[in-house]
């Protein structure tokens, strides 16, 4: 029998080259995953391994005390406990470690590093077994700095050039003393690593005479575990944590783990989407071929096949064709992680160098995928191979589709479909977290309950474009009665379409909202023309507030300051602002009250007031940082969003009982708006500094948007793969349909319909289908849309659905347009068919 | 055993092929499916073309009704040539001056009994002739089951709207190929009836390719085909007439 089943696979190379390729497509999107994200994680682990070459045991300051509570305490790592760790028996020396965000401008003045990929150090002594230097001396003094070779490479820097980089806000332009190379993660990621001396390092990380960590070398002979118990008996438990460097690149490495976990599951869930719809093809294409070969099967069964053996030929010829997939798959998938890799760094995130990593995990998956998804697939058309009678091998008719009963099917739809709506409906009525799981069944109750649906809905909605059709004359009418004809089939292919298209509209509907609603609080709330931040949104330096305040042109000016306190017990950052000018640079919808902001009058957003019981004119305690308190009064609250919220509180007030004054970002008015000249006069009275990020509300709203194409434009790519699967659908059902009618395409063509139109109707019946999935995915996909956004609206008072006409439109044109491409052969074998032998009744 | 053509039958040529032969296949495998035949096809008359398998005879209604490209001679359909013609003419010919009845695979399942008889207008984009269409009807006896579809009809009446369709877009000629052989010899006396009574009262031009001696008694000629060639011919036949010559030709078969 599997000989059999052999040779029928090599019989129908043509029809069966389509379901190897939607099988294919999904395998490769499984491998490919796979691969990528195994290289990946292997490469990083590697990389961070080495990275901990030179620790044995870290350590590091606690900063909870041991009633977990954080304000005010600062737990530094000192000269003298340095000391102490590098003569606890078994250590072999002691490294200070001390580093943060470091800006370092290329040569026209633009940041190297990413934004948060910025990083500084320090360079311990006159040789750091850390950083092997490739040329020039150990840095001295805040007038050198080593440059990792990356970055100087990148930037053109060599020994003795200039270099401009910015720690917290003022510009450094030290000469560059050495250049080292490093396997820092963060600069294989495409990040830059500037080293000073340690005692300028820690004077620009504002920790003057103390370190962020301390690392250990082990004599050799010393474990790393003796050596953290020597450690954790000389230093002072409660301020320092030991942790050994085997510890360290275990966690690192499952902190990779963990990141690149979500990545892959993101990934394996848009392969299951295409293999989903590629189930629907696998269907069909065998239905098809039992269906053709109606007489064959029969004949074995009339010579004494039993109904077992004819199925498990179907299901052996399953098997062969997902083999070949799987394999072809797998091949291509190993393509497909590779280039995935160059594909990233092209995005800007460079990921470090490594072998492809192909594990036996990969290959079994593929294979397993591949081989299953197939069987399973035609399973149903198998069963329904073993049901042909024996006689079938005598009568010279085609077995006839039996039309069974759409009711079960369209009841069990309908309640489907019915519970979906209900849940989604409930889901947007509560709150925002609570609310995602049942969403998510909402959802997939929903596409289940069309999905069994769409044979009922292609009737009206097919009917609903009769109009246009008939514009194409009998070819029209033909095509649309054509659809229709078999409405599981029409609802298969279909459905395949819709669930691509579901996903993209209701990504793009929700992206799209989202947008506009932050679009709309960036400009709404902010009267400011520009907002002054520190490239990695840390924290900047009070001197950028004081120099922006002061610069030419500059009408009103406020740094958001950052407080930390203490109110009811409960840790709350107070926003210290610039009391009389706040009020010009915001614009703040008042709900109680007056804004208000100097002496004891502070300002509440709508939900802390709600949280504390505060109304206008309530009296509260803050408890500062160092230690003091202060009675404050609600002078007003004011309806807060995602970028401006909180307690805000004079500076004046605030500032006298900060440790070290530091400000997320600066309010800025200018005389004449926002204009170039406006912002490089900015810019150069912020002293050109790298790390200074100067934003007016457009690059604000250019970012996010940015952030958005990004996003949706990846999501489109990955969601292009399960439209090419559902192309090869439309393709194999207009084959079926084409093969199924070619006596009555005979006949139409002897009565004088010619090639042309015969052509046209196989188009027009494409094009009905494709644009009937296509309008059920795009409807789905805006209610999908709808629902999450009336999620996200409760957390956004700005949020609303904005419906991206013009990007539906393009969708509907591409759900036309796959009909149309599909069409093309399926439409030309039509034209081509053999007139006679089509009308000959044997 | 010929009969001369009746006195005031009309003379004019409806269909005419001129020495047409049609060789499939080349060297070893060529095989001559007709055989330089030459036979007209009078207006207004019902001519059954007859002939053992393989004697070639639905190879001749095709390559006459422009269903099939013929190898040599010529074949004319009122004055057009159809060995000159391109498939897209070809088609526009068999659209406007032909009607086809099939042994089977006759009807669209999708469409009623109404619209398939009008689908050669509708292919043309010409409105049907509501008072001939209505006398077509009611000559086949479809009024009152025009609406239902070919699922919903019997075979007989099935073939009875493939008459009526390709009666109504008033063809030049009308080529049935063994019209009768899917049906019961009662609804096949009927369809027979209504193609007889379409040329004695309406004088269409019918051709039918039949092995049934009763139904050639209904044509008014039988054209005898074997071997590619037109072996014979008769006029007035009756099943009996018809039944005795093909009786001849098997026993010459048999002894040649």
């Amino acid at each position: 029998m599997f000989r059999t089943a052999l040779r029928n696979v090599l019989a129908h190379k043509a029809r069966l080259l389509m379901t190897v390729l939607a099988v294919m497509l999904g395998v490769a999107f499984v491998s490919g995953t796979l691969v990528f994200t195994n290289t990946i994680s292997d490469a990083y682990q590697k990389s961070s391994a080495k990275g901990f070459d030179q620790v044995d045991v870290a350590v590091r300051p606690t900063y909870q005390d041991s009633k977990g509570d954080t304000v005010g305490r600062t737990a530094e790592l000192t000269r003298a406990m340095l000391d102490k760790a590098g003569k606890v028996p078994g250590a072999a020396s002691a490294t200070g470690v001390v580093g943060g965000f470091t800006a370092v401008a290329d040569q026209d003045g633009k940041l190297v590093g990413g934004d948060w990929q910025s990083t500084g150090g320090n360079y311990w002594g006159t040789k750091d077994a850390r950083y092997p230097l490739v040329s020039g001396h150990a840095p001295h003094g805040r007038g050198e700095v080593l440059l990792d070779s990356r970055t100087a490479e990148r930037a053109g820097y060599k020994v003795g050039d200039t270099v401009r980089l910015s720690v917290d806000g003022p510009v450094l332009t030290p000469t560059v003393s050495g250049i080292f190379t490093t396997d820092d993660g963060n600069v294989a990621a495409g990040g830059s690593l500037a080293l000073f001396d340690t005692p300028t390092a820690q004077a620009l990380f504002g920790k003057k005479g103390a370190y962020d960590e301390i690392d250990v070398k082990a004599a050799p002979g010393t474990s790393q575990s003796a050596l953290k118990a020597a450690l954790d008996k000389a230093l002072p438990s409660h301020l320092v944590e030991t942790t050994t460097g085997k510890q360290l690149a275990d966690d690192q490495a499952k902190q990779i783990a963990d990141s690149m976990s979500g990545l892959k599951q993101a990934l394996l869930v848009f392969a299951g989407i295409a293999l989903f719809v590629g189930t629907f093809i696998i269907a069909n294409t065998f239905t098809m071929l039992v269906a053709q070969r109606t007489r064959e099967l029969a004949l074995l069964r009339a010579v004494g096949a039993s109904r077992r053996q004819v199925t498990r030929s179907v299901l052996a010829e399953a098997f062969a064709v997902g083999a070949v997939a799987g394999v072809t798959g797998l091949a291509a998938g190993i393509g497909i992680g590779a280039g995935l890799r160059t594909l990233l760094g092209s995005f800007g995130a460079s990921v470090p160098d490594g072998p492809l990593v192909i594990s036996p995990g990969t290959v079994v998956a593929a294979l397993a995928v591949g081989i299953l998804i197939t069987m399973l697939a035609a399973w149903l058309p198998g069963r329904r191979a073993a049901k042909i009678p024996p006689v079938a091998a005598m009568s010279s008719v085609h077995a006839k589709a039996t039309a069974k009963s759409l009711v079960l099917r369209n009841t069990l739809g309908a309640l489907c479909a019915a519970a979906g709506v209900a849940v989604v409906l409930v889901a947007t009525s509560m709150d925002a977290t609570a609310a995602q799981g049942p969403m998510g069944i909402g959802a997939v109750l929903l596409i289940t309950g069309v999905f069994i649906l769409t044979p009922l809905l292609s009737r009206p909605l097919i009917a609903a474009a009769a109009p246009v059709m008939r514009a194409f004359g009998v070819s029209g009418k033909l095509a649309r009665q054509n659809s229709v004809r078999n409405p599981r089939r029409t609802a298969a292919t279909a459905s395949a379409l819709m669930i691509g298209l579901t996903l993209i509209t209701g990504m793009t509907v929700m992206a799209g909202s989202l947008q506009t609603a932050i679009d709309k609080m960036a400009s709404s709330a902010i009267r400011a023309d520009y907002v002054v931040s520190m490239a990695d949104h840390g924290p900047l330096s009070p001197e950028v507030a004081k120099k922006a305040a002061a610069a030419d042109g500059v009408t009103a000016s406020s740094p958001l300051r950052n407080g930390e306190s203490r109110i009811d017990g409960e840790t709350e950052f107070l926003t210290g602002v610039d009391g009389a000018s706040i009020g010009k640079l915001t614009d703040l919808k008042v709900d109680e009250g007056s804004f208000t902001v100097g002496g004891s009058q502070v300002v509440v957003d709508k939900d802390r007031a709600k949280e504390y019981g505060w109304t206008s004119g309530s009296h509260f305690t803050a408890h500062f940082e160092d230690g003091k308190a202060r009675r404050l009064t609600v002078a007003g609250i004011y309806e807060g969003n995602d970028m401006i919220n909180g307690i805000m509180i004079d500076n004046k007030v605030l500032t006298p009982h900060l440790k070290a004054p530091a400000d997320m970002q600066v309010m800025v008015k200018t005389a004449d708006g926002a204009s170039d000249a406006a912002k490089d006069k900015l810019t150069k009275a912020l002293g050109l500094n790298p790390a200074i990020k100067i934003q007016d509300k457009q690059d604000i709203s250019d970012g996010i948007a940015k952030m958005f194409t990004t996003m949706l434009n990846m999501l489109y790519g990955l969601l292009g793969m399960a439209v090419i699967v559902a192309v090869l659908g439309v393709i194999n059902t207009l084959a079926m349909s084409v093969f199924e009618r070619s006596q009555e395409i005979g006949m139409l063509r002897a009565i004088g319909l010619d090639r042309k139109a015969v052509k046209r109707m196989v188009r027009l019946e494409s094009l009905v289908i494709s644009l009937f999935g296509g309008v059920l995915g795009i409807g789905l996909g805006v209610f999908f849309g709808w629902a999450a956004g009336q999620l996200l609206g409760t957390k956004m008072p700005t949020y609303e659905l904005v419906l991206p006409w013009g990007r539906m439109a393009v969708f509907l044109l591409l759900a036309g347009l796959v009909g149309v491409l599909a069409a093309l052969w399926p439409a030309r074998r039509a034209a081509r068919l053999n007139m006679l032998a089509a009308i000959k009744s044997e | 055993m010929t009969t001369t053509p009746t006195a005031g039958r009309t003379t004019a040529v409806a269909a005419r092929a001129t020495e047409l032969s049609k060789i499939y296949g080349q060297g070893e495998t060529r095989v001559v499916a007709l055989d330089r035949v030459s036979v007209d096809f009078r207006q207004a008359e019902f001519t059954a073309i007859m002939g053992p398998s393989g004697s070639g005879k639905s190879t001749l209604m095709h390559c006459v009704a422009g269903l099939d490209t013929f190898s040599s001679g010529s074949v004319r359909i009122g004055d057009t040539e159809l060995g000159s013609l391109k498939d897209k003419q070809l088609t526009k010919l068999r659209r406007d001056k032909i009607g086809f009845i099939f042994q089977a695979f006759n009807l669209l399942p999708t469409l009623t009994a109404l619209e398939n008889i009008t689908l050669p207008m509708d292919i043309a984009g010409r409105k049907a002739d509501k008072a001939w269409l209505d006398q077509v009807i009611q000559m086949v006896g479809l009024s009152g089951r025009l609406s239902h579809r070919p699922s919903q009809l019997s075979g007989g009446q099935q073939q009875r709207v493939a008459v009526a369709r390709a009666l109504a877009s008033k063809p030049e000629i009308i080529f049935g190929d063994e019209p009768t052989g899917n049906l019961d010899s009662r609804s096949g006396a009927e369809v027979l009836g209504f193609l007889r009574n379409s040329v004695r009262e309406l004088g269409q031009t019918v051709v039918m390719v039949t092995h049934d001696p009763v139904a050639a008694a209904y044509a008014d000629r039988v054209v005898f085909l074997a071997d590619g060639r037109v072996v014979d011919e008769m006029y007035a036949p009756t099943a009996d007439s018809v039944l005795d010559l093909m009786k001849q030709f098997d026993a010459k078969g048999r002894t040649s």
